[in-house]
């Protein structure tokens, strides 16, 4: 489907938001600003974005450990989420979650996920609520290479199947689970080919390309919203750094490293609209720089504020009453 | 209000709960019984038979057989409880928890507290437990432990027919998740139960029988046994009080306290391995807040540390039985 020129912003200004914002996160890691961990989500901009692009607030997501590209995509407010990354009191969690639990009911976002192959079980509960309820709505599941090694992943693709679910899972296939290579990893088959062997239509699809991302991603949407049950995407993309910001990655080589870079899906996407006349310099410009001022109040609005009163907020929110 | 069995006020809680709120669904392995198969579906209902009836008179779409999948059972309330439903999903064994336990503790139990209050999960996880059916090690334990150790969950254990209905019913409409296990000895237990619906509070203990010279705190199926020793003692001319916490989580520590301010002694009978059980729990806390009310050392009567065994004649030694009960109340009584 042809998009808009409004709609090739927005998917530009969402990439590039992401980039702005886990660059930043890795040089706030470093400044000794992010307790804890991070995993950022470089290099896999078009993956989250291109999946996210037909979703609505009503439509869920279950993310990873890797999720603040996921928050983005979904339109999960960056203030909110640079403060909750910094474990300040006005984070989206009040901060209680941090990075790998950032959540946003109200935006359909149902939690980053620290337990990997989190989100797919939990993802069949919020598909089926749309199926009981019967809203038309969907619930996406992102997880990755690694988690399509669990078995509680397994659990959720036949349950998905045998309950005609509208969830639809996003394998993120980024060569690595944690430090091992995925090829290592997958005994077997491809992603793919075990998701196809629960009967679930599965794609495969270049993660470096929005439009590819997208495109699969409708055909995704039209087989759940048609009442035809879960289908599946094997995104494969690239990670450009560690499993976590500082991690040395020694087992990557430098020849690797410098492909994943080359296969950068922003200046992809740039590159295509710009060949297509359907953008100008002027245009991507305007969003860069409006996106990094965002990203620049975001930060500044972060450090300034002050993190969870222990008085008030340690033992609070545990339950919704209890006796 | 009529007389019912255990089983049945199970039945009748989750029913008119159906009935009241369409966001209720119960899912769980052969809660319908009988998906796919060359025959009817639907007239298994629950192993014991504790979801009878209800597929046929709320249909597939909210009377869910699932596969034996039991993280997915799990995850699935989880996801539906987070987006607007009040699953009740059933584990047919306590035990098979082993399998789905990262959804219960890192996933239900925590979604509230780390996402800063914005989450509610109202998920009930029913499951059976407790020995005595001679179901050996994988099909009879308890477990509450386990649960009650977790924040962010309540753990509820009915102990008669009339609470199992009122405890389902609050476990049903409370916006916490609540695990709510069903003693496998106790389902044919008869009582009255009011033909209506109504809640027991949790948190709230029941004084199943006053008495002055002892304290005995039991719960679930080992509440009728905690009677059966008052009676016997109270031939003797000894008055036993029998508390029910009902719930392990919240507990009401001020019954017990109150009760051991009253009576001096204490006896909790617990079925579980002896340590890190409700029965050490409530000792610590009586010895902490209640110490100087105490008469005599507090006497815990609980499974030995092994697993539960199958035949006959070391099962009924596994589980705290009268007779242990009893000369645990003795020893209170005679220090």
């Amino acid at each position: 489907m042809q998009l808009s020129r409004e709609d090739l912003k927005r998917a530009y200004e969402r990439m590039f938001l992401i980039r702005t914002f886990e660059e930043r996160v890795e040089k706030e890691f470093s400044a000794g600003n992010i307790p804890g961990f991070a995993h950022v989500y470089l290099g896999q901009e078009a993956s989250g974005v291109g999946v996210c692009f037909d979703l609505s607030d009503e439509d869920y997501i279950g993310s990873t450990h890797r999720g603040h590209g996921h928050c983005i995509a979904k339109g999960v407010d960056v203030e909110g989420m640079m403060a909750e990354i910094m474990a300040k009191a006005p984070g989206l969690c009040g901060g209680k979650g941090g990075s790998m639990h950032i959540a946003d009911l109200k935006k359909g976002m149902l939690g980053a996920n620290a337990i990997v192959g989190g989100a797919p079980p939990i993802a069949v509960g919020a598909a089926l609520t749309q199926k009981v309820n019967k809203t038309g709505k969907v619930a996406v599941a992102f997880t990755g290479d690694g988690a399509s090694n669990q078995g509680t992943v397994f659990e959720a693709l036949n349950m998905a199947m045998v309950l005609k679910a509208p969830a639809i899972f996003a394998f993120e296939n980024n060569g690595y689970g944690e430090h091992t290579a995925q090829a290592y990893a997958c005994g077997g088959a491809t992603i793919s080919d075990r998701v196809k062997g629960f009967g679930m239509p599965c794609e495969v699809v270049d993660g470096t390309d929005f439009f590819a991302v997208r495109e699969a991603m409708q055909r995704a949407l039209e087989h759940a919203r048609g009442g035809h049950g879960p289908y599946a995407l094997e995104i494969r993309c690239k990670r450009f750094l560690g499993h976590f910001v500082g991690d040395p990655q020694a087992y990557r080589t430098a020849e690797e490293l410098a492909e994943a870079r080359a296969s950068d899906p922003i200046p992809r996407f740039r590159h295509a609209v710009s060949e297509a006349g359907l953008l100008e310099d002027a245009d991507f410009e305007a969003i860069e720089t409006a996106v990094q001022a965002r990203i620049e109040a975001a930060v500044q609005a972060a450090l300034a504020a002050p993190m969870p009163d222990p008085a008030r907020d340690l033992t609070s929110d545990v339950y919704v009453k209890y006796a | 209000m009529s007389r019912k069995t255990y089983l049945q006020a199970i039945n009748e809680a989750v029913r008119q709960e159906m009935q009241r709120d369409p966001r209720v669904i119960v899912l769980g392995e052969d809660v319908a019984g009988g998906q796919g198969a060359s025959g009817e579906a639907g007239g298994v209902g629950s192993v014991f038979g504790q979801m009878k009836g209800l597929y046929h008179e709320f249909g597939p779409e909210r009377v869910i057989d699932t596969p034996i999948s039991e993280s997915a059972i799990v995850g699935a309330a989880a996801g539906a409880a987070l987006t607007g439903l009040r699953p009740v999903a059933e584990l047919m064994f306590v035990d098979f928890v082993g399998v789905c336990f990262d959804q219960i503790y890192n996933q239900i139990a925590k979604f509230r507290y780390m996402f800063g209050g914005h989450a509610t999960t109202p998920v009930v996880i029913r499951a059976t437990v407790g020995a005595g059916l001679r179901a050996a090690a994988q099909h009879s334990q308890t477990l509450h432990p386990l649960f009650t150790m977790v924040p962010g969950l309540k753990v509820v254990m009915p102990s008669n027919p009339y609470d199992a209905k009122g405890l389902l019913i609050q476990a049903i409409r409370d916006d916490d998740p609540v695990i709510y296990l069903e003693s496998k000895l106790l389902f044919g237990m008869q009582g009255e139960v009011p033909d209506e619906p109504y809640r027991v509070p949790f948190g709230e203990a029941n004084i199943v029988r006053e008495g002055g010279d002892l304290t005995i705190v039991a719960f679930g199926s080992m509440v009728p046994r905690a009677e059966q020793v008052a009676a016997s003692l109270a031939k003797d001319g000894v008055s036993a009080e029998v508390l029910d916490p009902r719930t392990t989580s919240p507990l009401d520590e001020d019954a017990i306290l109150e009760s051991v301010e009253k009576t001096g002694r204490l006896v909790i009978v617990d079925e579980s391995p002896p340590r890190c059980s409700l029965a050490a729990d409530i000792s610590a806390m009586v010895a902490d807040k209640g110490f100087r009310s105490l008469k005599a050392p507090i006497k815990r009567v609980t499974c030995p540390h092994t697993p539960v065994p199958f035949a006959p004649t070391l099962e009924d030694e596994y589980l705290p039985n009268p007779r242990r009960i009893e000369a645990a109340a003795r020893a209170a009584l005679a220090a």
